[in-house]
């Protein structure tokens, strides 16, 4: 008995280990170049990129170009490699997090320096083309009750609130953007925090209605903001960094046509409308990707 | 430096063994999760085992439904019941109860099993009660693998109780999800370090406990044959 537990222990562990450990590349497999008149289309997970990719990829077939698509790699650390490789060659990405994984030392927070400061740091070989406005980063969310009863309504608010508890995941306690930078950027001290595994979840959502947290970490573009009611503090400071999104293509293979066709979705895309679109992939019905990307470059006639 | 080195600084830095997130706060709060986990099953598994065991009674049913708990994946529970729960003490605490019924149910019921019939026969013959051979005879002769149920229980909850860290409580297992989350591997290995080490030691002290149960036994069945 002893001696399978200490293994199991041990087990999972290494399995803890395994699954941090796998920034392996998924697309090595078949990373030859694809075909000089094709255009492979990655996504990094599932969901809101893959959304995206479909809208990419729907909007360059009906410009008359050939489109692979490789989607479900699992992090930017396998997708940006693979970019360089020529295994894919355009991704929806976002801004802020591209930045800070090609120049560890980047401070840029804001929608345009951020902007500003990728072309010069990507690696050779690749560039972005406009940023959208839509953008899915993480942000400060309190009730109605609560912002009301307080008049908060802005992250520098919260400074004259006494004593609240805010959950988020583990890591927003060391991070720049999280309670190391609510003090020195804003000034907020005595924040008992409350770590919640979910990433802006269900739990996260439940502990913020139930009163057990005040303030919650919730991704911009979870439909459970909107569905209740929920304010999300602004961001006078730029403390969280800008994650808008932004197509990141190999120079080799940015013509004029395709980047004329993205900067065109990039531009009528908003937060909003992503919003909209997870909460039906992610909702009752499960609307597919390329039926959501479909509906909404319909509506814009962007076809 | 290497992981495993930056993992003894880790746990032989004296900033990690003070204050409300120290190593010696952590595993007070686990094995706090750990005792409530174990007795509030062992409140309902035991005196239903000890039913089964004397009675022969649904012993199909208990073996089926312990045999399903037993599948029932702890992370799956503990987020399934968080939903409707909220953040606390709630949710950990039912999928680590669930975790811990089973061994303690079989080895409540198959403990009673295991006293030999002619020993019940001759208990009865002597006109005990019902209780009386129950609290006399089959108890004192089924500890052994009570124990050794309550051992088994207790080392599964406390190698799981690292899930209680996922919604918002302490524990050792906060070690291991802070650390992944901040790809902090050392405070992570560290963590299971401290994790395996009181698994180990509290295995060593139910098998002493076990060890006392089988003289108590020995001192039950010499009693019978003079």
């Amino acid at each position: 008995m002893k001696l399978t537990k200490v293994s199991a222990v041990v087990a999972a562990i290494a399995i803890g280990f395994g699954l941090t450990a796998c920034g392996g590349d998924p697309t090595k497999d078949d990373s030859a170049p694809s075909a000089s008149d094709t255009l492979t289309i990655g996504a990094v997970g599932s969901g809101e990129a893959q959304i995206v990719a479909e809208i990419y990829k729907q909007a360059l077939e009906a410009q008359g170009v050939k489109i692979k698509t490789k989607y479900g790699i699992e992090t930017r650390e396998a997708a940006v490699p693979a970019l360089q490789d020529g295994s894919i060659d355009l991704l929806p990405d976002y801004s802020g997090n591209l930045l800070t994984f090609v120049d560890k030392a980047a401070t840029a927070t804001s929608p345009a320096d951020v902007e500003a400061a990728l072309p010069a740091a990507l690696p050779k070989g690749l560039e972005v083309f406009k940023a959208s406005p839509a953008e899915d980063k993480d942000s400060l969310n309190v009730t109605k009750a609560f912002s009301d009863k307080n008049g908060v309504t802005s992250i520098a608010d919260l400074a004259k609130v006494k004593g609240f508890a805010l959950g988020a995941n583990p890591e927003f306690k060391e991070r720049a953007y999280g309670i190391p930078g609510l003090e020195k950027v804003y000034g907020i001290t005595g924040i008992k925090f409350v770590p919640i595994s979910d990433f802006g979840g269900p739990k996260t959502l439940k502990a913020l209605l139930d009163d057990d947290i005040q303030v919650a970490d919730i991704y911009t573009t979870t439909p459970s903001i909107t569905e209740n009611n929920l304010v999300t503090l602004a961001d006078p400071q730029n403390l969280i960094a800008a994650q808008n999104l932004i197509p990141l293509i190999r120079t080799a293979k940015a013509t004029t046509a395709i980047e004329d066709t993205l900067n065109k979705i990039s531009a009528a895309l908003t937060t909003a409308d992503l919003v909209d679109m997870n909460g039906k992939n992610n909702g009752a019905d499960k609307v597919a990707p390329d039926v959501l990307a479909k509906e909404w470059l319909t509506a814009k006639n962007l076809l | 430096m290497s992981v495993a080195s930056e993992t003894v600084d880790w746990l032989t830095d004296s900033a990690n063994w003070s204050g409300d997130e120290g190593i010696p706060h952590r595993l007070l709060e686990h094995v706090y999760y750990t005792g409530l986990a174990v007795g509030i099953a062992a409140l309902v598994a035991v005196p239903l085992g000890l039913w089964i065991g004397h009675t022969g009674r649904f012993r199909n049913v208990a073996i089926l439904v312990t045999g399903s708990m037993r599948a029932l994946p702890t992370l799956g529970v503990l987020s399934l019941v968080a939903i409707y729960s909220g953040i606390g003490l709630t949710a950990p605490l039912v999928a680590l109860i669930v975790l811990a019924i089973p061994p303690l149910l079989a080895g409540a019921y198959s403990g009673i099993e295991s006293v030999d019939p002619r020993t019940v026969d001759a208990a009865r013959a002597m006109g005990m009660t019902e209780w009386q051979v129950l609290l006399r005879v089959e108890v004192p002769l089924a500890l052994p693998l009570l124990v050794g149920g309550v051992r088994s229980a207790v080392l599964q909850v406390v190698a799981t109780a690292t899930v209680a860290a996922y919604i918002s409580l302490g524990g050792l297992g906060r070690y291991l999800i802070d650390g992944l989350a901040i790809r902090d591997y050392p405070q992570m290995l560290g963590g299971s370090v401290l994790v395996i080490g009181l698994a180990l030691v509290l295995d060593g002290v139910f098998a002493s406990i076990q060890h006392l149960a089988l003289g108590e036994r020995s001192r039950v069945e010499a009693a019978r044959r003079t």
